[in-house]
């Protein structure tokens, strides 16, 4: 049940809880509890909107930056890991397989905000071995949207 | 040869077997619907999703390796082979690929196919009513006499045994059903299934069975008839891609029936079809491969949208039995003492939505409209809220 909730409201979180009723054949009152559950044991984080900010009026640098650690003795990846999340730059944070150890979303408002938080921040924290920051030029999708021109099916008017 | 208003001979003539058939219920309905601006249509009987993006991108693959000459007439092997497993997997069926499986366009010509190849002028086939629209015609086509068995939603639009047995006669070749169905989206139970199975073993009847929405099933399980016992000898089973995988565009279909009626039907089909779309085949093969899980996604939000559907249509007064099955709700009207036909006409005029008057699909259909959910959760509550002004404003209590 929760699992299904958890579908609709990923779709679309302005769905209410009497929509959900409905459509998962219980009631809103169940509804309403196991959606608090959810959010008390943070399974639902947060309600979000994307946003396409290139059709208003908003200078937003999108960085993704690679970072390389060094493993240290007694202190884990998840230490650096915190120390870097919790600059507000940050908007997603993955410890990550392959060449290197932490990828991170950052996003400021000009790419002189990013470059002081890579050169002044990020490198600069302990166990931060070295980053690679690449500038994002265009979204083209965003969890799981497509930004711009988006196709709509065109159903013909058929007879079946 | 006929005459135009000064008596002059017209130059062709439309045959009879043509002119026989009535021209379709729907067909205004789409034409005034074509015209107008911001309906919503809960008219088409087709998925809204666009085909899953791996199964397209087989099938342009296969287009950009050049893979665009016509297949073998029965249909590609590995498409065959393919559908041999999934039915096995599935039903527990063994179908040759090399003689008891044929790949159509669409399940529209395995359905047409297998009447041509079965019926004899002036033989009966049984089959309910409300229908789909194309199975009276496909029977009169092939020169066969479609009999009609009254289904209705006290029996939740099941066909019953006994309804069918009475109207078997020395004439009768064949029982046609449609389950899941259109427009009901009536699920026949495994039961009831078996009890119309052996009214066909009783009289050497053949059962089609059109099992295109077998894949949309809610909360109960599919049925296959040739999966019943005894019943794979006597059995064509016709299904295809549309609709589970929302391929419509595609035209894949195909019929699964003993040697002799595949061979016969594939003699049909290679003069008149040659052989059904290679890239369409290309993109079936991949669709049984690997869109089981697509396949599941859709019909889990069919699902919600149904449910949706068929509580909105009750509260606001166009009570509505449960479909089980495919993608449609049928709602009785006659709380608004319209026929379907002025319903769905008045309803698109006044409001804007698009419904299909039941009346389209067969006598018994008259009192009900058939409303597809395959569209939109946003458009569906837009439909009922227009729908709930229009219910109030008309109805007669």
């Amino acid at each position: 049940m929760i699992k299904d909730i958890l579908k609709i409201l990923e779709s679309d979180a302005r769905t209410t809880p009497k929509q959900i009723a409905t459509m998962t054949g219980t009631t809103t009152a169940e509804v309403n509890k196991l959606v608090k559950e959810a959010e008390k044991e943070r399974t639902i984080l947060k309600y979000k909107t994307i946003v396409n900010w290139d059709n208003v009026e908003n200078e937003q640098v999108w960085a993704l930056i690679e970072v390389k650690l060094t493993p240290e003795k007694d202190v884990g990846f998840d230490s650096v890991a915190e120390r870097v999340y919790r600059f507000p730059q940050t908007r997603s944070v993955y410890l990550v397989s392959g060449t290197y150890d932490l990828f991170v979303l950052a996003v400021g408002k000009s790419s002189h905000e990013i470059a002081d938080f890579v050169s002044q921040k990020l490198s600069h924290i302990e166990g931060v071995q070295g980053t690679m920051t690449q500038f994002v030029l265009k979204r083209y999708k965003e969890d799981g949207e497509i930004v711009e021109g988006k196709e709509e099916v065109k159903r013909q008017p058929v007879i079946l | 040869m006929s005459t135009n208003p000064r008596g002059q001979r017209k130059r062709y003539q439309i045959s009879k077997r043509a002119n026989q058939l009535s021209p379709s219920g729907i067909r205004k309905f789409f034409d005034l619907l074509a015209s107008m601006e911001g309906v919503i249509s809960l008219g088409v009987g087709e998925p809204d999703y666009a085909t899953p993006w791996h199964i397209c991108e087989a099938a342009i693959e296969s287009v950009e390796k050049g893979q665009t000459m016509y297949t073998s007439n029965l249909g590609m092997p590995e498409l065959r082979q393919e559908l041999s497993r999934y039915l096995k997997q599935h039903y527990n069926l063994e179908y040759d690929p090399a003689s008891e499986l044929l790949i159509t366009v669409g399940v529209s010509e395995a359905m047409d196919l297998a009447m041509r190849a079965i019926l004899n002028p002036g033989d009966e086939v049984i089959m309910a009513d409300p229908c789909y629209v194309a199975y009276s015609p496909c029977v009169v086509l092939a020169g066969g006499v479609p009999v009609m068995v009254p289904t209705s939603e006290k029996n939740n639009f099941e066909l019953s045994a006994a309804d069918v047995e009475a109207r078997v006669s020395n004439r009768t070749r064949a029982i046609l059903i449609g389950y899941p169905a259109n427009p009901t989206g009536a699920v026949m139970s495994r039961d009831k299934l078996t009890e119309i199975t052996e009214v066909a073993q009783r009289h050497r009847l053949l059962i089609a069975s059109d099992e295109i929405y077998a894949k949309l099933v809610y909360g109960v399980e599919h049925t296959c008839v040739a999966a019943l016992p005894g019943m794979k000898d006597s059995t064509i089973l016709l299904g295809g891609f549309s609709k589970a995988y929302a391929m419509t565009g595609w035209r894949i279909g195909y019929a699964a029936a003993p040697r002799e009626i595949i061979a016969a039907m594939t003699k049909i089909h290679q003069y008149t079809m040659m052989s059904a779309p290679t890239m369409g085949q290309v993109a079936a093969i991949e669709a049984l491969k690997s869109g089981e899980d697509s396949a599941t996604e859709m019909v889990e939000d069919y699902n919600r949208r149904r449910l949706v559907m068929v509580k909105g249509l009750c509260e606001i007064g166009l009570p509505c039995f449960e479909p089980k099955g495919a993608f449609y709700a049928f709602p009785s009207i006659r709380g608004t003492g319209m026929n379907s036909e002025e319903f769905a006409e008045t309803l698109l005029t006044e409001e804007k939505v698009a419904v299909v008057p039941g009346s389209a699909f067969g006598e018994c259909g008259e009192g009900y409209v058939r409303c597809c959910y395959a569209t939109s959760l946003a458009d569906i509550e837009e439909a009922l809220t227009r729908m709930k002004r229009f219910v109030s404003k008309h109805r007669i209590d």
